[in-house]
């Protein structure tokens, strides 16, 4: 017992330490690139003010920002505030950085759980029917679906799905998380669903082709094995193979494959959230670059790392489960 | 075709799809800028023979414009592309033949570039640049090359090993020489098929991230513009506008696609199997 509590804080320290390093070095380089820009923040600014500014007033806000500062000196500023819980204050939106970005990754964590979900299971799913009917048409054809959807751009999709159900069905509403004109306490939770549907379908259907490749892949290897082939001569059924041999060895590699998809999954989501005009971080992020909020991109930025982060880890603790060598090797 | 052994027949089928892509990339290439601009006689028009993929809220035809637009995305994506491949070339034998620290050190940095989300680094590096074509052209050169970085450095550990190598090593041929005659040209397969295969993400991040605005001004006609302008006019009914240069993107994405997998089974008979 002892061991097993010494050995998950080793492993906990460990992977805290990687991540702490890794939000360092992307916070280097985050703040690297937003300084290099030749784009001005304070123009960009004043420009968002509305009024006009003196010469006076653009000094003292330029002081008060600290823009002429040498670039390390900023960084140690920027730093040592978010180190404190302050990541400033959004240019677009006026407020806190660390509000918006809480406010609205619930916003986003709901699309994007559903979508992690739906494309979990349907790609499973699939995986498992391409496993069973191997080099059959079913599987040829699934087989070519996947690798179509893999070349369709997510916004693409969304805009397709967009007029299709939301134009010619009118079954859905065409963006934005809640009815317009009604306050935010008054939305239900199921005019909310009713939002999310649709955004939520079209970035699991961007996912699932990879985890139904993956798990396609591994389940003919496990048909293919020697202790399947004997559950076959002991007369076992096709289905009880999947349900005794198959499940169990390509559940857990098929999660862990969903939880080092959360790049790819957040990614896609800041295409999906624009397409739908859902009030998520991902728009937040191309409304932070397009107007020029550098806290709010820096914000974002080192937040979505930190998310892909997280998955990775569990990403990797899940293989240490699966497969004890993995573990002892790495940890 | 059917008397000819697959080989052969791939090969064609190769050459084929070759053409039509340097078709549509030059007839993208040689469309005037005149043959685009539009009258508001003709505006909001449904596909029809005079206008295959009918014309958008300004009078525009859409096909001209849509292959056009493909042309700039494939120049973009092209550019892109090869600079991921060389970058990764680059990376992928520095970490191979480097030290131990050098090869920690790029994995650790690959990690890190890994680590955001591509359409988080492309919009950030495209604001870094001042937006506009060359903070999209670096912004996807710099996010592409991670997996082919490791796919090669993975390929030249595995030459290094091979005993011609050590042969080579054990006659006094140096590090440098080494390279140029045993490891660069078995790369040459790995880049040509790596270089394609980045061909359609590339091109699909272009298209992505100048639909959010990024990138290329409005005046160009490339694809994600295209699309996000089709997104003001979905609410009156335009499908064309949105499903036809959107079909297109994919098709030849789709083609790229296809020709990267053949190349490399005409370049690597062995991996045909699976």
């Amino acid at each position: 017992m002892k061991r097993t509590t010494r050995r998950l804080i080793h492993i906990f320290a460990t992977y805290g330490i990687r991540i702490i390093t890794l939000l360092l070095a992307v916070s280097v380089i985050t703040f690297v690139l937003v300084s290099v820009s030749p784009i001005d923040p304070v123009r960009q600014y004043i420009m968002g003010l509305g009024t006009a500014v003196s010469p006076e007033q653009r000094t003292q806000i330029e002081e008060y920002w600290g823009v002429n500062e040498p670039l390390v000196e900023r960084y140690v500023g920027w730093m040592s505030e978010l180190v404190k819980g302050n990541m400033g204050e959004s240019a677009i939106y006026r407020r806190p950085v660390a509000d918006i970005i809480g406010e609205r990754f619930v916003n986003s964590l709901a699309l994007m759980l559903c979508a992690w979900v739906l494309s979990g299971v349907i790609g499973f799913f699939i995986g498992c029917v391409m496993g069973m009917y191997q080099d059959r048409l079913p599987d040829k054809i699934l087989k070519k679906v996947c690798y179509i959807i893999s070349s369709i751009p997510t916004f693409w999709l969304g805009l397709v799905f967009l007029l299709v159900f939301s134009v010619w069905l009118k079954w859905f509403p065409i963006g934005f998380s809640g009815p317009i004109g009604v306050l935010d306490k008054d939305i239900t939770v199921w005019e909310k669903l009713h939002h999310l549907i649709l955004p939520a379908f079209t970035l699991a259907f961007m996912s699932f082709a990879n985890i139904a490749l993956h798990t396609r892949q591994k389940l003919v290897d496990v048909l293919n094995s020697e202790y399947v082939l004997f559950a076959r001569a002991r007369g076992e059924r096709k289905w009880t193979i999947l349900r005794r041999h198959g499940l169990r060895n390509i559940l857990l590699p098929a999660l862990t494959l969903q939880f080092a998809s959360f790049a790819e999954l957040f990614g896609g989501s800041v295409m999906a959230e624009n397409v739908f005009s859902y009030p998520g971080l991902g728009s937040a992020a191309a409304a932070a670059g397009l107007n020029s909020d550098v806290p709010l991109l820096l914000g974002v930025t080192l937040f979505s790392a930190l998310f892909v982060a997280i998955g990775n880890m569990i990403a990797n603790l899940l293989y240490g489960i699966i497969d004890p060598q993995i573990q002892e090797v790495g940890g | 075709m059917r008397n000819l052994n697959r080989r052969t027949q791939v090969v064609i089928l190769t050459a084929f799809m070759t053409i039509i892509l340097i078709a549509v990339f030059s007839f993208g290439l040689l469309i005037p800028d005149d043959a685009v601009v539009g009258s508001f006689l003709s505006a909001k028009q449904p596909p029809s023979l005079a206008h295959p993929f009918g014309t958008d809220a300004l009078g525009r035809d859409l096909f001209l414009r849509t292959l056009k637009g493909m042309a700039v995305s494939m120049t973009v994506g092209t550019a892109a592309s090869m600079i991921s491949a060389v970058i990764a070339v680059f990376v992928g034998i520095a970490a191979a033949t480097g030290s131990k620290c050098v090869d920690a050190l790029i994995n650790w940095f690959i990690d890190v570039v890994m680590g955001v989300p591509h359409t988080i680094l492309v919009i950030l590096i495209s604001f870094a640049l001042g937006r506009g074509l060359k903070g999209l052209l670096v912004g996807i050169a710099a996010t592409h090359w991670c997996s082919l970085a490791r796919l090669i450095r993975g390929e030249v550990l595995q030459l290094r090993s091979q005993q011609y190598v050590a042969v080579s090593r054990k006659l006094g041929k140096s590090g440098g020489w080494i390279l140029v005659h045993h490891l660069l040209p078995h790369l040459v397969p790995q880049f040509v098929v790596g270089l394609i295969l980045l061909f359609p993400h590339a091109i699909l991040h272009e298209a992505s991230v100048s639909f959010l605005g990024f990138g290329l001004p409005p005046e160009q006609p490339a694809i994600g513009i295209i699309l996000s302008e089709s997104m003001r006019y979905i609410q009156t009914g335009m499908w064309w506008s949105a499903v036809l240069p959107g079909l297109t993107l994919v098709l030849i994405v789709l083609l790229v696609d296809k020709l990267g997998d053949n190349l490399r089974m005409i370049m690597d008979p062995y991996s045909a199997q699976d």
